[in-house]
């Protein structure tokens, strides 16, 4: 049972895509009387079912609009599946969006506090930690910046830093490793590297597919919601390409 | 097991709530000369402009009049403050909401508990105007907290109504100020209950807001200690509050996400 650290089993997700937005309660009873309230359903993920071993590394590849970033919103717990269930047995951390818990008027010394109170990490903890995050993201000289005067960079850089500072059991990460120069690019892998080599689980979402194929055993490829293909990398790359070429 | 589940999650964001309301009050002064004074200034000031306004052209005959007024006006403010700050708790951290797990009743909690500390320096004028005044000191205001964390509990289940109601609509938040409005002219905080016509008096009765000044106001001012009646009816108010903001939020949060 612990070998699975992660569970889909049959996961849908239903948005409603308003028709005419209906913001207001009198709007709202207005178009509830005159049967106007519609909505068009759109599954964003539809009917998916897979798991992922413990210390595996799982790319979840697919075009614009497959439902990925929903999928790994949906693990990470921010979203609720209209049917089905996930578990998960362990630690997440989200690098979804870097730097989307900062609050823009308050420094950066501050941030990581509050970042990783986000991520659920005390102050001591982030006192221990606090100068290998600085060094990380290279930030000495701005640690009492506030952030809104930071370049998008230097923001993504911070977030990284944060984010990566323990190890959990399952790293989730959307498209991020585009950010910053060349170098700090290496830094990421570098220590996703070794994140992963400690025995994290990983789902990377992630348009590159020599990143890809870098980084990962296993793929699925989604397709208007559905999991076309589960399996081998290679395989599900093979599959990938027959079918949009 | 599951509610161990559910007391480790709790803790392990203990330090999140402890980070958000270090923001709140960071921010509310940032920039601002006499930063944290304010805090102690304004209930000051604003009683001095009230006293003056209603004993000398209204011509209120109510004993001790400035202390009076301030008990009220402290514990008013802190309501008033405070549920409107948690109104917007989950509308405002929508961005963060979106990208992270957090339990979100941490944001109108959060809000609240920030405007309690706020308050908590504004003690410091209510014990000011008792010295300047030459009150009497009674050990019943020892028991100042409790009406205290009676509100505490009160204002924390409306927060949670209003944060969740304003995602789905936002109209709440323009009929709120409105409501406010006529809250506040139902809350004896300027005048006296004896004064208003026995049908608004009973209205008043009715209002828990007036229940609480009055409980502190007994304590501190006139050092009696409230009856059974009083006791009950603050405790089961605050209570129903409570639990009334966690049902309405708990079936709300659920789709929070997909109208933020």
């Amino acid at each position: 049972m612990d070998k699975n650290i992660i569970e889909i089993s049959h996961v849908d997700m239903r948005f409603n895509l308003e028709e005419e937005k209906t913001d207001t309660i009198k709007e709202y009873f207005v178009k509830l009387l005159k049967g106007k309230l519609r909505f068009s359903e759109f599954y964003a993920v539809k009917d998916v079912s897979f798991t992922v071993h413990k210390g595996e590394s799982v790319a979840l590849i697919g075009r614009n609009g497959s439902g990925k970033s929903t999928l790994l919103k949906i693990i990470a717990g921010v979203l609720y599946p209209t049917a089905g269930s996930v578990s998960v047995n362990g630690t997440i951390a989200p690098l979804i969006e870097l730097g989307a818990g900062f609050d823009m008027d308050l420094t950066a010394r501050e941030n990581i506090y509050l970042n990783g109170a986000v991520l659920g990490f005390n102050r001591e903890f982030m006192n221990q930690h606090f100068q290998e995050i600085i060094e990380f993201s290279e930030l000495e000289q701005f640690i009492d910046v506030p952030v809104k005067n930071y370049s998008s960079g230097m923001i993504a850089r911070l977030g990284f830093a944060i984010a990566t500072i323990v190890k959990a059991d399952v790293l989730v990460v959307d498209e991020i490793l585009a950010v910053g120069d060349y170098k700090f690019q290496q830094k990421c892998r570098e220590r996703m590297g070794r994140l992963l080599a400690d025995g994290t689980t990983l789902l990377f979402v992630s348009h590159s597919e020599e990143q890809v194929k870098e980084l990962c055993q296993k793929a699925v490829w989604l397709d208007h919601g559905r999991a076309m293909a589960i399996g081998d990398v290679d395989e599900v790359y093979r599959a990938y390409h027959q079918a949009t070429d | 097991m599951k509610q161990l589940a559910m007391t480790a999650r709790f803790e392990k964001y203990l330090p999140l709530m402890r980070e958000l309301i270090a923001r709140d009050l960071k921010v509310k002064y940032r920039r601002s000369v006499l930063g944290y004074l304010w805090s102690l200034l304004n209930p000051l000031l604003m009683m001095a402009i009230l006293t003056m306004v209603f004993s000398q052209i209204f011509r209120f005959n109510i004993p001790n009049y400035p202390l009076y007024l301030i008990c009220g006006q402290t514990l008013w403010t802190f309501f008033n403050e405070s549920t409107n700050q948690a109104m917007y708790a989950v509308l405002s951290n929508g961005a963060l909401l979106k990208k992270v797990y957090i339990p979100k009743y941490i944001f109108p909690i959060s809000r609240v508990l920030s405007s309690f500390v706020t308050m908590s320096f504004s003690l410091v004028a209510i014990v000011i105007v008792l010295l300047v005044t030459c009150t009497p000191l009674y050990w019943s205001a020892l028991l100042f907290p409790v009406p205290l964390f009676f509100l505490l509990l009160f204002s924390m289940g409306v927060g949670m109504v209003l944060s969740a109601l304003s995602v789905y609509f936002r109209d709440v938040v323009h009929l709120y100020s409105v409501v406010t409005l006529a809250w506040m002219y139902l809350t004896p905080i300027f005048y006296s209950l004896d004064i208003v016509p026995q049908k608004v008096a009973f209205l008043i009765q009715c209002n828990p807001m007036f229940h609480y000044i009055d409980f502190f106001r007994e304590l501190l001012l006139y050092g009696r200690v409230p009856g059974p009646g009083t006791w009950l009816f603050c405790i089961l108010s605050s209570l129903l509050a409570l639990a009334i903001g966690v049902a309405v939020f708990r079936k709300m949060q659920r789709n929070f996400i997909l109208y933020l």
